[in-house]
């Protein structure tokens, strides 16, 4: 009798001392789920759930809620109608109470009118495009729930890619004596390239390096073989890439197959992708791209982030993980402001300072992300050997020396 | 330049022409516009990627076995959904859209949005004219040549190709004959689907194998057969190396324009259209049957 009144008092107690899980935090975490951009939005937001979850959940006011998160196909790289769709039937049918991700800054845009209209946070994991921060800039009562957790925004992506071709380009001169490096612009035909041609046309010369051409082939492009004929008699030393679609590994293989002697630098959205040494057959070495995670002490939390990440994916993350750090800013947000209303939470985070995994984030008044080299500019990786590996920016530590091809 | 120009027009031409050539027998012969045939093109790359990559099986085993599959395929296809419709040319079109979509969606739910890579027959390349061209291309060639070889054999030394080109003269005629006309189709399905699964399992080394991959071609594709002429196989190969060279001539004549060389190729497919509706070697439509 006494043991099973005792039992019974053991039971109650557990059951008063445990956290309550009636309610929870409904985060719709939005991405083209059939594609890596999405697998890593979901997989670095479960790591976020996972994580606080286990620590006891969100403390919202008095009580403890648990994370609950809703998969949201967004099929945006197919179709941004397909997006708008998904992001209203999180918020009307999921009833979600906040919103992470997106990538195609189409579809992010068309998506932020949705988020806008609900009055719902939106922190955005994926899109660059300047319209989505100058929005809140010029209608801040309507726009003020958007935040951009990554990347930077593209006039910010260029002077991470000029700071970072500067470097590459001090490497050439010290290796092969050439004051002036020739420079070919590779960059597939898309809005998101225009400004970055034009201002690496302006700017390069004043670099001291020398435009050889400009090529622009389709982001779809199957062959780049001509344009890689072209360049090699153009004697260019470097391949000035800004290229987001399949063409950056047809790039990145055909340069390799034809042993072009040239560097490929900028933004291979492919090249930032484990896959990408696969996709390429081997071929790809020496391609280098700007990118987000490594194992490098990008923040204190960078490391063990990303040897986790590889420990429970088999691969390592992209920069869409980062819902992983919005998850956690809105935790963070959250507890200070003791409450789920939208609202309160937009002047926490407008204050906070985020030490992530990413980087160290702080927004402007366009809720885009304070640019900083070594805070949220992030870092430029190369092919080499199979692995990627991270060489700017060079003070933050564990990073590795850029190499050039053999015939260089 | 010149000689950049020549030796990229030449080995695109080539890919190109692996392409059209099943295209255009299909067309040719049994009359079916089959907008799928770079969906089995696609087929063919991911079933050398499935069994080269993923199985470890060696890629001179991968080849035939991958070519084997994409015809087995295509004759059930042929079956379900070619067969019931086809005396009705525009639900053939839709019907072959609407398998080439099936087969896209199909691997992307098997094999997600990725892009993967097959590795090629030969690694490394070789200088002609001063001009490096990898050895992988050179294959795609070295198919090419094959597979004409291969078609005009059975197309001029078998009793099939014999009922194949009476097939294609007249149906009603070669039916009365006693010509089982509707196996010989089928065949020749069969046959253009090895063509196209040739094309994709040497291609597939040169490009990127994804669930799109079949559009980008089929376009081009499209205006080779229209500039060659419908169902002429030496419209087919002649036009492959015209937009081959026009492609190489638009980039190194326009290099910020280099996207444009799909839409030289189609403005060129309109330009035949208006002038030259038969193509270069196409029977008028006014004397079609």
């Amino acid at each position: 009798m006494l043991r099973t009144l005792l039992s019974a008092t053991a039971i109650l107690g557990l059951a008063l001392s445990a956290p309550s899980w009636s309610q929870t935090v409904k985060i719709a975490i939005l991405g083209p789920m059939a594609f890596v951009q999405g697998e890593n939005h979901w997989a670095g937001a479960e790591m976020a759930r996972d994580e606080i979850n286990k620590a006891g959940g969100i403390q919202v006011g008095g009580a403890k809620r648990r994370i609950e998160l809703v998969r949201v196909d967004t099929n945006e790289i197919q179709s941004v109608p397909d997006a708008t769709n998904a992001i209203e039937r999180a918020i009307s049918r999921d009833r979600a109470d906040f919103l992470i991700g997106g990538f195609r800054s189409e579809a992010v845009l068309a998506m932020q009118e949705v988020a806008m209209d609900a009055k719902k946070l939106f922190l955005g994991a994926g899109a660059a495009h300047s319209k989505l921060g100058l929005n809140v800039e010029q209608n801040y009562e309507r726009y003020k729930y958007w935040f951009r957790v990554t990347p930077t925004k593209d006039v910010d992506l260029a002077r991470t890619v000029f700071a970072v071709l500067g470097t590459v380009a001090g490497q050439i001169r010290t290796n092969l004596k050439r004051e002036t490096p020739k420079v070919a612009i590779v960059a597939e035909k898309a809005v998101w390239t225009e400004a970055l041609v034009a201002a690496a046309q302006k700017n390069l010369p004043a670099m001291k390096m020398e435009v050889v051409g400009t090529w622009q082939p389709s982001a779809v492009a199957t062959d780049v073989t001509a344009e890689l004929s072209a360049i090699k008699r153009a004697n260019a030393d470097i391949v000035f890439t800004l290229l987001s679609g399949p063409v950056g590994i047809v790039l990145g293989r055909q340069m390799g197959e034809l042993q072009l002697p040239a560097v490929a630098f900028g933004i291979n959205v492919e090249g930032q992708k484990d896959e990408f040494w696969q996709a390429t057959a081997g071929k790809g070495n020496y391609v280098s791209t700007l990118d987000t995670f490594s194992e490098v002490e990008m923040t204190p939390n960078t490391i063990a982030f990303v040897k986790a990440f590889k420990e429970r994916y088999k691969r390592a993350p992209t920069y869409n993980a980062a819902t992983y750090d919005a998850i956690k800013i809105l935790k963070s947000a959250i507890e200070q402001a003791g409450t789920l209303d939208a609202d309160k939470l937009i002047p926490v985070i407008e204050k906070m300072e985020h030490v992530g995994v990413a980087g160290t984030d702080t927004w402007d008044k366009r809720h885009d992300l304070v640019w900083a080299i070594g805070k949220t500019a992030g870092i430029a990786v190369q092919w080499q050997d199979g692995k990627k590996v991270p060489f700017w920016p060079p003070q933050v530590k564990g990073m590795q020396p850029f190499k050039m091809p053999a015939s260089k | 330049m010149f000689q950049d120009i020549l030796i990229t027009g030449l080995v695109n031409g080539g890919v190109y022409a692996l392409l059209a050539i099943g295209f255009s027998l299909i067309f040719g012969v049994a009359r079916i516009v089959n907008i799928a045939h770079t969906a089995f093109y696609m087929l063919a790359a991911y079933a050398l990627y499935a069994l080269a990559v993923k199985g470890g099986v060696p890629l001179a085993a991968a080849i035939p076995l991958s070519v084997i599959a994409v015809v087995a395929i295509s004759l059930l296809c042929y079956k379900l959904v070619i067969e019931p419709v086809r005396r009705h040319d525009a639900a053939v079109l839709i019907a072959t859209i609407a398998l080439g979509l099936v087969f896209q969606e199909t691997l992307l739910i098997s094999f997600g949005g990725h892009y993967l890579g097959v590795p090629a027959i030969a690694d490394g390349f070789a200088s002609v004219l001063g001009v490096r061209v990898s050895y992988q291309r050179l294959v795609v060639l070295a198919a090419v040549a094959l597979v004409l070889a291969a078609t005009w054999l059975l197309l001029n030394r078998t009793r099939l190709g014999l009922a194949i080109r009476a097939a294609a003269n007249d149906l009603e005629v070669a039916n009365l004959m006693g010509i089982n006309v509707e196996r010989v189709a089928m065949l020749t399905v069969a046959f253009s689907a090895a063509l196209a699964a040739v094309a994709g399992a040497a291609v597939a080394p040169v490009f990127v194998v994804d669930p799109f991959m079949w559009l980008p071609p089929l376009v081009t594709m499209l205006a080779i057969v229209v500039l060659g002429g419908l169902g002429s196989l030496k419209g087919s190969l002649i036009g492959a190396f015209i937009i081959g060279f026009v492609e190489a001539i638009t980039v190194f004549a326009v290099p910020s324009g280099a996207y444009l060389k799909g839409a030289v190729a189609l403005t060129i497919m309109v330009v035949v259209l208006l002038i030259r509706p038969e193509g270069l070697y196409g029977v008028a439509f006014e004397e079609e049957r």
